[in-house]
């Protein structure tokens, strides 16, 4: 049995259930994350004054912007691998694709070279209440990011993008509910960024 | 797949796109530089939140299309929003009751 509304609008929401169910979704996300950023917030109130600057300053600011640029870049270029199957453009779209791909593995590394730096130096989640609070944070927000590379390597490699050829309106729909998922991501980091390592 | 008129659109969308991306690109430089300011922490958090909001409504409204979505996904957000500041001050009320504020 074929999913209804996938390429064509319902007539009651003015949209194709796939859009609608990923903001559906995305609204649940922002439950769990705003739950977890109230956590933050009343642990820092509870806090003993300066703890969390203290602990916040073992953090490493340069490479944290370089994660934030790399996210901001994923996001352009997985909006124009949208843009470019609307466009008719396959082989930019693939190129694009890729690009977000990559600015998602290296936004990754950098993470995995800031958590080895911590446990080099006895850092761990159990070392403050700071500490657990950011692992906690940025832990959720990587699994979020290689969520979203598996399923982009899918839509990537042949195997899921050989749907392009038969039924194209279907695929660019399947890449812009990727697209919305993948900037809430992004959107995710704009808040985590300042808020564990500026303040 | 596309008519001549959804091409120029896109192409008027990739244009916007890109204003965004460099907008993005400076208010993160502002937010790193803006931590350098000699203010109070409060002041700090104030500033740090109100241009992560900025960066926030244009990733939303640009990248994710919500300036031009149907009313339905708007007020899903809507009502999420009003849930997550529920869930925010609920327990904010109990801990000023705690602590006698």
């Amino acid at each position: 049995m074929e999913v209804p509304y996938i390429v064509k609008e319902r007539e009651d929401t003015g949209l194709i259930n796939s859009k609608l169910g990923i903001w559906v979704f995305l609204a649940s996300e922002i439950m769990l994350f705003g739950g977890l950023f109230s956590a933050y917030i009343f642990l820092r109130l509870a806090a003993a004054p300066g703890d969390f600057a203290h602990w916040s300053a073992e953090l490493s600011v340069p490479l944290a912007t370089v994660n934030t640029l790399v996210l901001i870049s994923s996001s352009v270029s997985m909006v124009m691998a949208w843009a470019s199957l609307k466009l008719n453009a396959f082989p930019k779209y693939r190129m694009y694709m890729g690009i977000t791909l990559l600015c998602a593995l290296i936004f990754l590394v950098i993470k995995y070279f800031e958590y080895t730096g911590k446990f080099h130096h006895d850092i761990y989640p159990s070392s403050s209440t700071f500490m657990a609070i950011y692992f906690t944070l940025t832990g959720l927000h990587g699994i979020h990011i290689i969520g979203g590379m598996i399923v982009m390597l899918y839509f990537w490699l042949p195997v899921g993008s050989k749907m392009w050829d038969s039924q194209p309106e279907h695929f660019a729909n399947r890449v812009e509910v990727l697209g919305l998922y993948w900037h809430f991501v992004d959107l995710v980091w704009i808040f985590l960024f300042p808020v564990l390592y500026l303040l | 797949m596309s008519s001549d008129h959804d091409i120029s659109s896109i192409q008027d969308h990739i244009r916007v796109y890109l204003m965004v991306f460099g907008a993005l690109a400076v208010l993160t430089i502002v937010t790193v530089l803006a931590s350098y300011l000699e203010i109070s922490t409060s002041e700090g958090i104030f500033l740090a939140l109100i241009i992560a909001s900025i960066k926030a409504s244009l990733v939303a409204g640009y990248f994710m299309h919500l300036i031009s979505e149907r009313n339905t996904i708007i007020w899903i957000l809507l009502l999420t929003v009003m849930f997550f500041f529920v869930m925010l001050f609920l327990p904010l009320i109990s801990y000023t009751d705690q602590v006698h504020i």
